[in-house]
Formats: C-alpha cells, structure tokens, sequence
C-alpha cells in the first residue's frame, strides 16, 4: 500500500532535522493559523495562487527563493560550524548527515535559490520593459511557478521523511547508482529536480516567446533594455541545456529503478558519460543565473549614473557570445578525467576566451559611470561591490582554467570559493540589486534606504571573511566537503570563517529588517509618480504598482531607452501628449491549472520516491485530467472595460503633469537669473 | 494580444517613428521603421504566430534532450558487455514496416491540416483517427519488438548497449504514446466544440508534434538499426 514508506522513514535518532522540521512546522502552521483567523483565503486563491499576471508570479518565484536562501543559508551554517569544530575532532555532526547537508546546500541554493530569483525577476520586469500587457503564455507561466515550488517542497519533506542525497549537489555516478545510494535520498533529488526542471524549461520557453514575438509597437531588437537581452539570452540557454540535464537525470533514474547500465560500473556503463552530461548543462547554468544579474547591473548603473548604457551594442554582442562559448567549456570541470593535453588545452583556452566576453561587460559598466552623476543608492552599492568581487572571482576562474593548476587546485577548497565568489558576488548581489530597483514598482513603496546600507555592508564584509581564507585553504591543500580536519593549522581559518558567516547572518537579519521597516514606513516611502529613480525603461512609464493590464495603450516606442525619450519630450514640449483614445482591454482570465497539476506533480513525485506505484498512476491520470479541463473551458479571457481603462490613465497623467510642473520648476530654478 | 496589437493600431499611434535615436553615439539608427513583427515594429504578434512560435520552441528543447539519449548511445553502443549486439537483434523488415507507419501517419496528419484549413470537420476527424490507428499500430511492434529482445534475455538490464538502445527508442514510443492521446483528445475535443480558434491552434501544435516525431525516428532508423545491424 505505502511502497517503501514507514514509519521508520522518519528519523528519530537525529535531533537537528527534527527540531528544525518541528520550527518550521510550527511556523507554517502558525502562519496558515493566520491566515484562515484573518479569513485571507479568498483573497489568496484569487489574487496570488490562481494569477496568470506575470506580475504577480514573479513576486511569489522571488519570495520562494527567499525563503529557499534563508534553508541553504542554514546549512551553509551548519557546515561552518561542523568544520570549525572538527579539527581533529569528530564535530556535531555525523557524516552521513554531513554529507547530506552539504549536498541539500548545493541542490537548494541553485535550483531553488537562485534559480527562481532570476527566472522571479524576468517574470516581473520584462513584460513591463517591452512595454506589453503580459507574457506569450500566461496560463503556462503559472503552471512553471507552482512546479518549481512543487520541487522545493519535495526537497524540504526529505528533511522529516527519509533523507536527501549525500552524494554533492550534482549527483556524480556511480556513487549515486543503487549499489552505493541504496536510500532515497538520491531519488528524492532526481524527481525533485525534474519536476521543477519542466517548469523551468516552460519559463523558459515562455520567455523566448515573449522576447521574440510580444513586444511594443516600434520596439526592435536593438532598442530593446539590456535586461531584456540578457534575459533572452538566460532563457535561450534554459531552452538549449535543461533538455540534456532532463535527459541525463532520466539515465540514472533508469539505472536506480529498472536496473540500467548508463553509468554504472559493470556490465558496460560509463561513470564519465554522466559527469560529462551533466557538465553539458552545469556550464551554461551558470550563465543561465549570472547573464540576468549583468542584465539588472546594466539597468542599475545607466540609471543610477543618469547615462545611457556605455556601449550598448557591444554589451549585446557580448551577451551573445557568451551565450554561444558556455557550451564549449564544459570539461573543464573535470580536467583531470584524463582526456589528454590537446583535449584539456582546447578547453582550456575556450574558457579563457569567454572571460573576454565579461571583461568587454564590466569595462562598459565603468565607462557608464565614468563622466555621470553617480547616486549611491542600494541597488547602486550592490553594483558596486559586484564589479570588484566579480573581477576578483573571474580572474581566479581563469586561473582554474589552466589545466596544470587545475590539477592541483580540483576539489580543493580554492574551487569552492572560487564558485562562491562568482555566484554570491554575481547572482546573489545582482538579485538583491534588482530586488531593491525594482521593489517600488511592484509594491508602490521604495525599500529603506539605511537599513539597506546596513545589509549591504554586513553582508559584503560577511562574504569576504569567509571566503577569502577559503581561497588560502584552498592553495594550503584542504579539499572539499570534509567532515573533519587532521590538519591543526588550519583551525584559525575556520573558525575567521564561522565568524564571517555569523556577519552574513547578521546581513540576513538586516534584509529582513527593512523589509519591516519598509512596510511599517511605507507612507513616507511611497512612490507617487512610478518613476522613483528617474529611470530609463518603460517599466518606470506606468504606475506602481502597475495595474493588471500595465499599459492602458501600448507606449509608442521611438528610439533605444523608451521611456527617457518620453520624458524628455515631454519636458520639451512643457506637456504630456494628448490623450489617447482609449479602448476596452482583453485579459486572460485567472486558472487554478497550475496550481493543481502541481498538486497531482507533488504526489506523483513522493510516489515514485517510495514507490507507491498506485498512487504515481493516480497523479498521472489527475494531472492529465486537469489539462483536459483547462482545454474546455470556454472562456479564457475577460474585458475590461473602456471606462476602466480610462479612469484609471487619466489618473496616471495627472500625477505625471503634475510632476512635470515640478520638473519645470526645478529646471527653472536651476538657470541663472 | 492580437487585439491589443489591432488596437494600438485603432489608436492611430503605428510604430513607424521617424525620430531616430536621441543618442547617435556609435548606437546607429537603421532599424525601428516598417510594420514587421518579428522586429517588434508593428506591436505584439497574433496568438497563432505566438502558440506556432512557441511550440517550435518546445520542439526544439525536446529535440535537444533526444540528443542526450542520441549522445548516450553514440558512447554506448559498443559496450556489449559479452551480450548480443545490434547485428544479432534488429530485425529490419520490421523497422521497414514501422518506418512506412510513421511516414505513413505524417501524410496523413498534413491531410487532416489541409481538411481543417477548409473547415471540413468529418474530414479532419478521419485523418486525425487515421493517424493515431497507425501511431497506434506502430507502437504496437515496437512493443513486440522490445517483448521479443526480454524474452531472449537481451532486456535493458543485459549490457550499456541495450540499456542505451531500449532507453533511445523508449523515449521516441513515449512520445509516439503521448501523441496518441493528444490526438484522441482533440477528436474528442474537435467533436463537442467544433474549429474554435484556439483549437485551431493546437491542431496546428498537434501536427507540428507529429511530424517532429517522423524527423526524430528517421535519425533513429539511421542510426540505431541501418547503422546498426550492419555490426
């Protein structure tokens, strides 16, 4: 009846999963407890869960990705402490926990990290910069959230039933093969990866579509904001390289259930072909999360330096190209397989030329600054610190990329905060950026200001103590995920590490302080004009937050940074253009699709983890179900009035000619008499 | 979004801007003029240049993720293991006959396009049950087919190459076995509401999908049989 599932399943002889399971429960169940007191069901179902506005999913891909950070932070926690402690000692923590933690740190802070705080960003930003009213596929858009957070939540039931993997967050065969994984916990990785796996490859899809095909009159490719550039370019490698991760987790699940020889050790099978695959996708996922960050600090520093973008072109042609050189570089994660010199050289040298590519990006992030009027804002700092970290990191990158210092250096410590460096320098830094630019917008209040400088610095000055002695540790020799250290000099490094990671958390505390604050404060803060930082893309040319349709006639774009050139009309022409004529709106109607085939995907998923062999053809049968009602439904669309439509721009243009007015006073005062 | 697209152009505002960049500085300015969609310059494209779009999108990515299993058998074919190879297993006459199928079911699925380009509804749903009956007849020798090598212990089990093989052709009868059911859908579909537009559309994703399946299965057919049973 239950498959592999008992009771045992549950572990009790281990206190910290529990406990942390136990908060956690509480918590949520304190929070559901809220929420029906409040009688906020009604309002979540209609105007969050059931959303097809891209608007409103890019919200909740962000806030999953926050809470997700805050559990791989944990466990980044957890590991320092271990390490600190287990100098010629055995720690608190046993290895075959260890492992797990290490590995649950990895999955979750890529895949459901990172990953949705992107793919969160895109969702929100690039409709409203192409100046359109949605993405290509709504209904689609929806269903790709809720099958990401279905993966997350598999991810989190293995920490109370069961376990997760301990074989490192990419799951190399053939430790991950059934003979030395004989747990689930490397089946819990695989069907959580792949189900949130097909949501982000129908986000990405999704996202190629609209860049491609739903954009604003007059809005050609090479007018197009950086963000949406890179964003194409993320989502064309999400398109071109999740299909080979798919496929290659789908070898080893046939290797784990049915007895396959893809990667095994016996009978033919080829562990390398599985470290080879997986690289094939692992290299460009890099770039699929590090291209939208550079696409949010082009948008920051141009506006922030009041400047148009420095050499937009060739900031599209390095996009372009780093998109095509990320799927040339792949071995060189594992230079020491042994494919000989001319092989590791080739790579070797392709690596090296895809940091050309980021040097052209970061020497047109300076020349934007160089010359303009620089605002130190959060966003600003974020940016900041990002090229300098960035460099830092990169330059190591390069140094990894020399196959005889790779040799010495794979698997070391120096790896890992290389990565750590690049990936929290690059993603993290470039999604706080974003998070901060673009939070106005979205909630119609700005985020504060000081309690943004305080996470700022807690968390830059966090991260630099914990990595850069990881890097010493590195070059000294100590290798990756170990449980315990014999070597006693290292101690001090780890315990300056534990101590960087207690600034990080601190930095944690800060970000979550002023969200408070902001919410508390929000009148003070609030963005009357939607324009809060005198901005350059359309996404600053509606309200904010912006109305459902978010455009009530589709801007007329006339040149490359569409809404300057607006704003500049209109300050030359000392008015507004005159009024549109208005028409009624056609939206796509809200749909419970995606949550419910989530749902089904979320049982189909523990299913197949355990075993539970009816209950997988149950979930299937539902989820086809579901799809079969969607398609009959009869209407997928509703109007929204002309008068609706109406009210609510000529609101909009009075606030904005108001501004003008103050914009002309400014202006006048500023001229000498 | 076709009629937001039809109703900027109502507002009397066409992206035909003649302004020019306001920032000349090496940014150029020869683009941002005519009505073509695919540069962005008539608004956004109808639902059916959007779903056809993005579904060759989807094709694609999947077409990409065979490769993976193309790629895997490529590595692996060789690896016998002291098992049966492809020369002993591949029955080519069979293949022939699966091939004919499918190519088979391809005309037939352009001719159910070509009966709902005029709206002929009878029409359309005998191509559509004609296709899935081949579909349907294919996927049943390729059991066969697999029933037989299990029975003679060359199961997927036995050795890399078969492991590779029964996975590589596995996913292309998935496929085969999911666009059964999305045919028998849309006839059930065509049958309670008639050529709406968006069933139109996803008759054309339908048929767009079939024949993806045909390119894939002559790769196939090349790779894995002719190439071989010749070993």
């Amino acid at each position: 009846m239950f498959g592999k599932l008992s009771l045992d399943a549950i572990p009790f002889s281990q206190p910290i999963p529990l406990v942390a399971a136990a908060v956690i429960g509480v918590l949520l169940l304190g929070v559901l407890a809220w929420i029906t007191k409040k009688g906020h069901w009604p309002y979540l179902w209609h105007e969050w869960i059931t959303s097809v506005d891209h608007k409103r999913i890019g919200v909740m891909y962000i806030l999953l990705a926050l809470v997700m950070l805050i559990r791989g932070f944990s466990d980044a926690i957890l590991m320092r402490t271990q390490q600190a402690m287990a100098v010629n000692a055995p720690g608190y923590l046993p290895p075959e926990h260890y492992d797990q933690i290490f590995s649950a740190h990895g999955a979750i802070m890529i895949f459901f990290g990172a990953m949705p705080f992107v793919i969160g960003l895109m969702n929100f930003v690039v409709p409203l910069q192409l100046g359109v009213r949605d993405v290509a596929f709504p209904t689609l858009n929806s269903t790709s959230f809720w099958l990401t957070a279905s993966g997350a939540l598999l991810v989190n039931v293995s920490l109370v039933i069961g376990e997760f993997a301990r074989t490192g967050w990419l799951p190399y065969a053939p430790l991950s093969e059934k003979v030395y994984s004989p747990g689930v916990g490397v089946d819990y990785y695989l069907w959580a990866i792949q189900i949130s796996g097909i949501g982000t490859l129908m986000s990405g899809i999704n996202l190629v579509t609209t860049i491609l095909k739903v954009r604003a009159p007059g809005m050609s490719y090479l007018r197009m904001p950086m963000f949406c550039w890179t964003s194409l370019a993320s989502n064309l490698l999400i398109v071109a390289a999740f299909p080979i991760l798919t496929a290659t987790l789908a070898m080893l699940t046939l290797d784990r259930y049915m007895g396959f020889h893809f990667f095994t050790n016996d009978a033919g099978g080829n562990p390398m072909l599985f470290v080879n695959l997986i690289w094939a996708w692992g290299h460009p996922e890099v770039y699929i999360l590090v291209l939208p960050a550079f696409g949010v600090f082009s948008e920051v520093i141009s506006t922030f330096s009041s400047k148009p973008l420095f050499g937009y072109r060739s900031m599209v042609a390095a996009t372009l190209f780093i998109t095509l050189v990320s799927f040339t570089v792949w071995l060189h994660h594992f230079f020491t397989m042994g494919a000989g010199a001319n092989v590791n050289a080739a790579f070797g040298i392709a690596t090296s030329i895809i940091a050309v590519g980021t040097g052209v990006k970061v020497y047109n992030w300076l020349f934007t600054m160089y010359g303009g009027k620089v605002r130190f804002t959060t966003p600003m700092l974020w940016s900041i610190a990002f090229m300098v970290t960035f460099v830092v990191g990169g330059m190591t990158g390069v140094l990894l990329a020399v196959p005889p210092a790779d040799f010495m250096l794979h698997n070391s410590l120096f790896l890992v905060a290389h990565f750590h460096n690049v990936i929290i320098g690059g993603v993290l830094f470039g999604a706080f950026a974003g998070m901060t630019f673009w939070f106005p917008k979205a909630f119609g209040f700005r985020l504060h200001e000081g309690w943004g400088h305080v996470a700022f610095w807690l968390s830059l000055a966090g991260f630099l103590i914990v990595f850069t002695p990881m890097y010493w540790l590195g070059l000294e020799g100590m290798t990756r995920r170990l449980q315990h250290v014999n070597v006693a000099g290292w101690a001090p490094f780890l315990w300056i590490m534990l101590f960087g990671v207690g600034i990080m958390g601190l930095g944690v505390l800060a970000q979550i302080m002023q969200l408070l604050v902001s919410i508390r404060d929000r009148d003070q803060l609030r963005d009357e004009t939607g324009d809060p930082w005198d901005g350059r893309s359309l996404e600053w040319a509606t309200t904010s937050p912006p109305p459902s349709f978010n455009f009530a006639v589709l801007p007329d774009v006339r040149g490359e940074e569409a809404y300057w050139t607006i704003k500049q009309r209109a300050i030359e022409a000392q008015g507004l253009v005159e009024e549109p004529e208005y028409e009624p709106i056609e939206m796509p109607r809200n749909s419970a699709t995606g949550v419910v085939t989530a749902f089904f995907a979320s049982f189909t998923g523990f299913a197949l983890i355990w075993e539970i062999w009816w209950l997988v053809g149950v979930g299937l049968l539902a989820a086809y179900g579901t799809f079969v009602w969607f398609a009959w439904r009869k209407e997928d669309e509703y109007e929204i009035p002309v008068e609706e439509v109406a009210a609510y721009d000529r609101e909009r243009r009075k606030v904005r000619a108001a501004w003008l007015l103050r914009e002309q006073g400014a202006r006048a005062g500023e001229q000498p008499a | 979004m076709s009629g937001a697209a039809a109703q900027h152009r109502g507002g009397g505002q066409g992206g035909q801007g003649k302004g020019g960049d306001p920032y000349r500085l090496g940014h150029g300015g020869g683009h941002g003029h005519g009505e073509a969609t695919g540069r962005g310059d008539g608004g956004p494209a109808s639902k059916r240049i959007t779903t056809g779009y993005g579904f060759w999108i989807f094709l694609l990515s999947d077409i990409i993720m065979f490769s993976g299993f193309f790629a895997a058998y490529a590595v692996l074919r060789g690896e016998t293991a002291g098992g049966p190879g492809g020369a002993e297993l591949f029955e080519l006459p069979r293949v022939a006959i699966e091939t004919g199928l499918l190519l088979l079911s391809s005309f037939t699925c352009g001719l159910g396009a070509v009966a709902t380009e005029r709206r002929n509804l009878a029409w359309t749903q005998i191509w559509l049950l004609v296709t899935g009956l081949l579909g349907f007849i294919f996927l049943v020798l390729e059991v066969q087919e697999f029933a037989q090598m299990i029975g003679e212990g060359a199961g997927p089990a036995r050795s890399a190459f078969l492991s590779a093989f029964f996975a590589l052709v596995g996913c292309h009868g998935l496929h085969v076995g999911v666009g059964i059911l999305w045919c028998g859908t849309m006839m059930a579909q065509l049958w309670s509401r008639g050529f709406l537009p968006a069933i139109q559309r996803r008759l054309m994703c339908f048929n767009l999908f079939w024949h993806a399946l045909d390119i894939i299965w002559v790769a196939l057919f090349t790779i894995v049989y002719l190439m071989g049973a010749g070993r």
